[in-house]
């Protein structure tokens, strides 16, 4: 099997979970930011515990290897709080776009063409970018465990326990 | 009690979908694939650009550094509208939607409107996730999983700015419920 195939494969298995999780409605996604319904919280969540658990029991055993996205403290926060903003008002982040389509939810459309001319516009500003708020607490490769200095294990039973905190408290309120 | 175990047992799946991503395509590819969406945006604007004009896109360094061209993830992205698709089938959830519910009761019906909204939405995220290097899926779930730094920083943009905005436009002004 080649990347294109198991790409192809993954993905799908993705959209059918998607699909299942019910995450695809503008309604689950605005809701959540709403405060009012936490279901797209709930599943990412849940997939962070799992996926958690079973990238690091691996890594720590030699079988596969990290890919930490480098942080840099004022691109991921500026551009994480644009991402916010334009995720209200659309109600879809990159990948539920593509699923809503999928599940007939054509306005979607709007949302995918929006999200391609907002890469294109990005491409061109990325050299001014790139010395400016790029270099902006620019940390390189950092997990957690290494900014602390000790081992994933001892930070993951703390991660996951305030994790099945958030949990509690949206069954709690209901929402 | 629980609301619903939905939502945690398909995201408890997709956990396991990320470990068994990372795991096979090591053993196959000899390289890990994290799950993760908004670099094919980048990749597929860059195909469209290329058809009008391919030096534009040979000279500009994001897309020589992004490499436009159809990969694992791109696939994958077209995995996830099939796979939504035969989901939704199946279980005879497919239904045409052209305005959501949510919007049509705080804007109206119009298809424009939300086309429009939706557009320029969508570009503000787009932009945004490029800017933070990633989305919900890139930073959010694979970053998490792996405990990144960015990870954390990024979901708190996306969260923070999201809740925010969101109640400013759905819960102010007339037709917006208290």
């Amino acid at each position: 099997m080649n990347a294109l195939s198991l790409g192809l494969v993954t993905g799908v298995f993705f959209g059918i979970l998607l699909q299942q999780g019910r995450v695809l409605r503008f309604e689950k996604q605005v809701g959540a930011m709403l405060l009012e319904d936490m279901t797209i919280v709930k599943f990412m969540l849940s997939a962070i515990i799992v996926g958690a658990l079973g990238i690091n029991l691996l890594a720590s055993l030699g079988v596969v290897s990290l890919k930490v996205k480098a942080t840099h403290v004022g691109a991921n926060l500026i551009g994480g709080a644009l991402f916010g903003a334009g995720w209200a008002i659309v109600g879809y982040c990159p990948g539920t776009s593509v699923g809503a389509l999928g599940e007939g939810r054509w306005h979607a459309l709007w949302a995918v063409l929006g999200m391609l001319a907002g890469a294109a516009v990005y491409a061109e500003m990325y050299p001014l970018f790139k010395t400016t708020i790029l270099t902006w607490g620019a940390y390189g490769k950092l997990t957690l465990p290494a900014l602390f200095g000790v081992s994933p294990w001892l930070v993951l039973p703390v991660f996951i326990v305030v994790l099945l905190l958030f949990f509690v408290l949206f069954e709690k309120l209901e929402i | 009690m629980v609301k619903s175990w939905r939502p945690y047992l398909a995201g408890a799946l997709v956990g396991v979908l990320a470990t068994l991503s990372v795991l096979v395509s090591t053993q196959v590819l000899g390289k890990p694939k994290y799950l993760g969406a908004s670099t094919t945006f980048v990749r597929v604007a860059g195909m469209v650009e290329k058809s009008f004009s391919p030096r534009h896109v040979a000279e500009n360094s994001y897309f020589q550094a992004k490499k436009v061209k159809i990969d694992w993830q791109l696939m994958f992205v077209v995995g996830i509208l099939l796979g939504a698709l035969v989901s939704s089938l199946a279980e005879r959830g497919f239904k045409l939607e052209s305005v959501p519910p949510l919007w049509k009761e705080r804007f109206g019906g119009s298809v424009a409107t939300r086309a429009v909204g939706a557009f320029f939405g969508g570009a503000l995220a787009m932009f945004g996730a490029r800017l933070a290097g990633g989305c919900p899926s890139g930073h959010g779930l694979s970053g998490l999983m792996q405990l990144s730094v960015s990870g954390f920083l990024a979901m708190a943009g996306f969260f923070g700015a999201g809740v925010l905005v969101a109640k400013l436009v759905y819960r102010s002004g007339k037709g917006g419920r208290p």
